[in-house]
């Protein structure tokens, strides 16, 4: 007997549905075949989502870089294994060739790689021993913002989707993600992934549900500190703008790709510590 | 379990009854309590009324003065009054004053320096005491505990029942210490008796503890210690709650309640809220007489108050840690 999927959430390190109890069905590609049904986040579940991010961003921001650059190699590892899932599954929702899917698969396991060795490097770019006129050792180091907000674009791409979360998450960030319309199914190998790779509970958490719900408590939760946009409505773009200067909140669209160091350096904020030369 | 025979002060004995306890119908009306969806105004209501009833604790081996001078400013002003303007401002309108806590608790040694900030206030001082949280010293010893907390400024002591005692049977030891400490706070300070229910092992015992302290004079019955492996759980207030009800018709004396421990969320504190009042009624929703011993419940209380009002969720960095 057939068994159909029902995907839920990955909150904190787990499954939950959505507290609503709502989902909806998502099909096969040009069929009315369903291919899963989905859960469909809440504002509630949003909420809970950042509040598992809290207690993760502890964990995994406070890990030694070369920690989570061990951690996201090891999810390169668990996706390279979970290779023959992701396409089936990119092929069977997108209705994308066997080469396009392998292709995209490729991308996103070389963007787990690419940023596991960046993560213990972009520190050495971006920071700075200062010229100061005075006594003093001045350093500028770049520390996480804390809880970002991940909004995906609508059309989907498996690459870019790994290639920003694994960005942001490098520096320490955790993460809550909303996932586009167009593969919401991707969360559940994905979240497989991230729930056998010794990610600390709630450093990546995983949404799917409709965008228009839930944007307007993304901009105004002053826990998140940073979205990271790249849904291409302008609206949503405005609105979460407007609402997250309640926090002073950095909103980065990003519609395009960009250098590595910056997708890094976009969700940092540098610190400068001064301090006295001793004799 | 059976009941147990005790002799009380001045001669004669009384009897401290046994009512089995109905462990799965007990669990199910807790978790019964959970289900509750109170919103808007209820919500708001009710986190006020949780606000203005938090025992706000520090019980930990690193408290400094200092500590406890920022826990009593806390407890006075629990919002920041800038943080209050904030909120006025971007709703358009006053919101209703954020009420003090019912009190701060503290250990022995840190009285002092509450009582300097809490005097003429409305904010009670209570302070652990008997050797908490084991009440393992010789009896002697946790009655000069009781007088010199007294002495220094308490307004309510939180005494450990001795469960050494209890555990072996030894009922008319556990009452006799509670008669001693209740004699010793007078009319000068409440006494809430801590049953420290993680370590009673079954409802019933709870229940019988619970009997055994109100019949001693406990003001308050409180569940634990927040130091045990359990803390306070919705089911063994339960049980004490409904040991208070039965206390009342049978005795005619109020008594209070104060579950300790574990209570971390407004969540969780609107679902006790809610537990009272469907098992004691109105009459006990007040400071009066039930508590929260708590500390990081106060913030989450807080942020809610001002999703209520604002519609955002709130982060933790606009509070204190403490």
């Amino acid at each position: 007997m057939k068994v159909l999927k029902t995907i839920k959430l990955f909150i904190g390190g787990e499954f939950p549905r959505s507290e609503s109890g709502r989902s909806f069905p998502i099909n096969f590609h040009d069929s009315e075949k369903i291919y899963a049904n989905i859960a469909q986040a809440s504002r509630k579940d949003l909420r809970a989502a950042v509040e598992a991010a809290e207690v993760g961003q502890k964990s995994w921001g406070f890990m030694t870089a070369y920690n989570r650059a061990q951690i996201l190699y090891r999810m390169a590892e668990m996706a390279e294994g979970k290779r023959h899932e992701f396409v089936g599954l990119l092929k069977d929702t997108l209705g994308i060739s066997d080469k396009e899917a392998n292709k995209q698969v490729d991308e996103a396991i070389d963007a787990f790689i690419y940023y596991a060795g960046f993560a213990d490097k972009f520190q050495q770019m971006s920071a700075a021993v200062n010229p100061v006129a005075g006594p003093h050792h001045s350093f500028t180091t770049p520390d996480p913002v804390g809880i970002v907000a991940l909004i995906c674009e609508s059309h989907f791409d498996f690459g870019r989707l790994v290639s920003n979360i694994a960005s942001v998450s490098a520096s320490g960030n955790s993460l809550v993600v909303v996932l586009g319309p167009e593969c919401p199914a991707i969360l559940q190998p994905l979240a497989e992934v991230f729930a056998t790779s010794d990610l600390p509970k709630g450093a990546i958490n995983l949404l799917t549900g409709h965008l228009k719900e839930l944007y307007p408590h993304i901009g105004s939760h002053m826990e998140i500190r940073s979205v990271s946009c790249q849904n291409e409505d302008t609206e949503i773009l405005y609105e979460i703008k407007k609402l997250g200067t309640s926090n002073m909140k950095r909103v980065v669209p990003r519609y395009e790709n960009v250098d590595s160091l910056k997708a890094i350096t976009d969700f940092v904020e540098f610190k400068t510590v001064w301090h006295p030369i001793g004799t | 379990m059976p009941a147990a025979q005790i002799k009380v002060p001045g001669g004669g004995r009384i009897t401290i009854p046994h009512y089995p306890v109905d462990r799965v119908g007990t669990t199910e009306r807790a978790n019964s309590f959970t289900k509750r969806s109170i919103k808007t105004e209820s919500k708001l209501d009710a986190l006020y009324l949780a606000l203005s009833m938090v025992d706000l604790t520090t019980l930990e081996g690193s408290d400094t003065p200092g500590k406890v001078r920022q826990l009593c400013g806390k407890a006075l002003r629990p919002m920041p009054p800038a943080m209050v303007e904030q909120i006025e401002k971007e709703i358009g309108k006053k919101i209703r004053p954020i009420p003090s806590v019912a009190a701060v608790c503290v250990y022995p040694s840190q009285i002092a320096t509450a009582a300097k900030h809490l005097r003429g206030t409305s904010v009670e001082l209570a302070s652990v005491a008997t050797a908490f949280p084991s009440g393992q010293l010789p009896a002697d010893l946790k009655l000069e505990d009781v007088k010199r907390a007294i002495k220094l400024g308490a307004t309510e002591i939180d005494m450990v029942i001795n469960r050494d005692a209890f555990l072996r049977g030894d009922f008319q030891t556990v009452f006799d210490e509670v008669v001693a400490v209740k004699d010793i706070c007078s009319d000068e300070a409440h006494l809430k008796v801590i049953l420290e229910t993680g370590e009673l092992q079954t409802y019933d015992k709870i229940r019988f503890a619970s009997w055994l302290s109100m019949e001693a004079g406990a003001d308050f019955i409180k569940t634990s210690t927040g130091k045990a492996t359990e803390n306070a759980t919705l089911a063994n207030t339960l049980v004490m709650l409904q040991a208070i009800q039965d206390f009342y018709d049978d005795r005619g004396r109020m008594v209070g309640m104060k579950p300790a421990g574990g209570i971390r969320t407004a969540k969780q504190a609107i679902q006790y809220l809610v537990m009272v009042k469907e098992t004691l009624g109105n009459e006990w929703l007040t400071p009066q007489w039930f508590r929260f011993g708590a500390s990081v419940l106060l913030n989450d209380l807080l942020r809610q108050i001002m999703k209520q009002y604002t519609g955002r969720y709130f982060d933790n960095h606009y509070f204190s840690l403490d």
